[in-house]
């Protein structure tokens, strides 16, 4: 990563990161953009460097925002008509840590409204485009920063994962991306999705620069008593002679040939940086898309009843009354994806099906993460892909929701467990599409997973 | 399992969301295929198992009831409000 110094200026670094955003601006990376405030900042850091003050660890680094971190100067949308004219009244912890090292916010990047999707079609601002085949999707939720750090705009991008919105987008991209241990960076000032499993992570091209970011965001933090103490460390730990099981359910039916063959090449290279690989099965992840598909629309319909048309965000002129002013907004404000998810939440959670759905789903949950426990007990760390396929064609998915969800399956077991998982590039298919690989570890052992990756990026 | 005309109604109104006439159908068996594929745990034998809520075994997290000073002030927050007067939230009438 460039960081501003004696000779490299802050703003030469935030200058060339918006002409490429400029550039690129046909891919639909940003919904807004925060040039003015970016050179100021830059200025800044430039006037302490000539002054020879602390500039911080991120000093001057130009990076884009997934649009549902609340920041200031500017509007934070979520991607959604709800908030298309919400200026943040708080700054999100992991933005003010950030940018407490000197990194530079250019611009607020696109993702589905809400992160509900997989594809970032679900964006109210329209999608963005796949950097490698731009008649493809981006991947999603967090579409906007991925394709933002694959397009070399900026050299990291900060995402959110609640089910695999950081890691599938990495994969359709070719760049690497972290969901870290569920607790890791704070949640608060982003738009929450769903509390038990959101995850706040980034996205940058090598695994040194993932774990720079990380580590400045990580640690404990009051208004998030989620919040694990900081384990993070500087430096990656040694993991030489670390045992990886590679997934088989993973690598069979319904995976595309090429995906499982990139997967297959990456254990190959595993082995030649000194890791130990073996085949695993663990059966009960075939009910992990079951039991999140009820999990998160339950959380996500709890978290989104806040969106009132009250005290902030959109109000429908439609409003007659009370209730009228509630249904109208919502049903003005949402994208049909939020209204679903929302419906099935209240589905699963209203009286007569609760027991059936969501608690049996709470049960599963338990034997799902009784399962990896027992498998971490063998293995060091697992390995399998990210999704079943490289990026699909615009509009491939969005009229069969399940087809979409079923992007999530290999991502939202980790998510459930609270789990560590990183997507990795493993090299791309014969027409040129990215494939990514996915390592996760039982909690805590994050660094593990990039000290692996790192030793097979130093293979090449 | 299926989903019925008054069952996506009867949602809508839970979630406070009005549905016009035309996204009733389309919903309706959204939704079904939904709930069927979230049925396949109905397979799993659950009994005498703890549900997890959250990940981490965390209780009630408490501190000292001293106030703090938040970041925003009171005038940026009723500034989010489409219509406001004295400090106060404007909203339709509720009967």
């Amino acid at each position: 990563m460039r960081i501003a110094n004696q000779t490299t200026k802050a703003v030469d670094l935030v200058r060339e990161a918006l002409d490429k955003a400029k550039k690129f601006e046909d891919y639909h990376c940003f919904i807004s953009m925060n040039e003015a405030r970016a050179l100021e900042k830059a200025r800044e850091i430039d006037e302490k460097i000539a002054r020879g003050e602390e500039v911080g660890r991120l000093a001057g680094v130009p990076y884009a925002l997934k649009d549902n971190y609340l920041s200031p100067d500017g509007v934070t949308t979520a991607a959604a008509k709800m908030l298309d004219n919400f200026p943040a009244p708080i700054t999100a912890t992991a933005v003010k840590r950030i940018e407490a090292e000197g990194a530079i916010m250019i611009g607020r990047s696109n993702l589905d409204a809400y992160a509900h999707g997989s594809s970032t079609e679900n964006s109210y601002f329209g999608p963005t485009k796949n950097a490698v085949d731009p008649t493809r999707v981006a991947g999603g939720s967090s579409g906007g920063s991925a394709v933002a750090v694959a397009l070399g705009i900026v050299e990291f991008a900060l995402g959110s994962d609640t089910g695999g919105s950081i890691r599938q987008p990495a994969s359709y991209n070719g760049v690497y991306g972290i969901k870290p241990t569920y607790g890791t960076v704070s949640r608060y000032g982003v738009v929450a999705m769903a509390s038990s499993t959101d995850t706040m992570g980034c996205f940058a091209q090598n695994a040194d620069d993932v774990n720079l970011v990380m580590d400045v965001m990580a640690g404990k933090d009051a208004k998030d008593s989620t919040t694990l103490e900081k384990f993070w460390q500087p430096n990656l730990p040694e993991t030489k002679g670390k045992k990886i099981g590679l997934i088989s359910d993973f690598m069979g039916d319904g995976v595309d040939a090429e995906v499982a063959q990139g997967v297959k090449d990456y254990a190959a290279k595993l082995q030649k940086a000194g890791y130990e690989v073996e085949e695993v099965s663990i059966p009960m992840l075939k009910y992990g898309l079951a039991i999140y598909y009820i999990v998160q629309p339950a959380e996500v319909a709890s978290n989104l009843s806040r969106y009132d048309g009250v005290r902030y965000g959109l109000r429908s002129e439609k409003a007659q009354d009370l209730d009228s002013l509630y249904q109208e907004t919502r049903n003005e404000g949402f994208m049909p994806e939020n209204k679903r998810r929302i419906l099935i939440g209240n589905y699963v959670l209203s009286s007569g099906y609760f027991d059936a759905y969501y608690l049996k789903a709470q049960k599963a949950r338990t034997l799902l993460i009784d399962a990896y426990r027992k498998t971490f007990e063998k293995f060091d760390a697992l390995l399998c892909p990210v999704a079943p396929a490289p990026a699909f064609k615009f509009g491939e998915k969005t009229e069969d929701p399940l087809t979409m969800y079923m992007e999530d399956v290999m991502s939202v077991p980790q998510s459930l467990a609270g789990l560590p998982s990183i997507s990795v590039p493993a090299g791309t298919t014969k027409n040129g599409l990215p494939i990514g690989a996915q390592l996760s570890a039982w909690r805590g052992n994050d660094q593990m997973l990039l000290s692996i990756a790192k030793a097979v990026e130093e293979l090449s | 399992m299926s989903i019925t005309r008054e069952d996506v109604l009867h949602l809508a109104t839970l979630s406070n969301i009005s549905i016009a006439e035309d996204e009733i159908e389309p919903l309706k068996q959204k939704l079904g295929d939904i709930v069927g594929y979230i049925s396949q745990l109905d397979e799993l034998d659950t009994e005498g198992v703890e549900p997890t809520y959250q990940c981490f075994d965390m209780k009630n997290v408490w501190r000292e009831d001293e106030i703090e000073d938040f970041e925003a002030k009171r005038e940026d927050l009723l500034a989010l409000t489409k219509e406001c007067e004295d400090h106060q939230i404007k909203v339709p009438k509720v009967l």
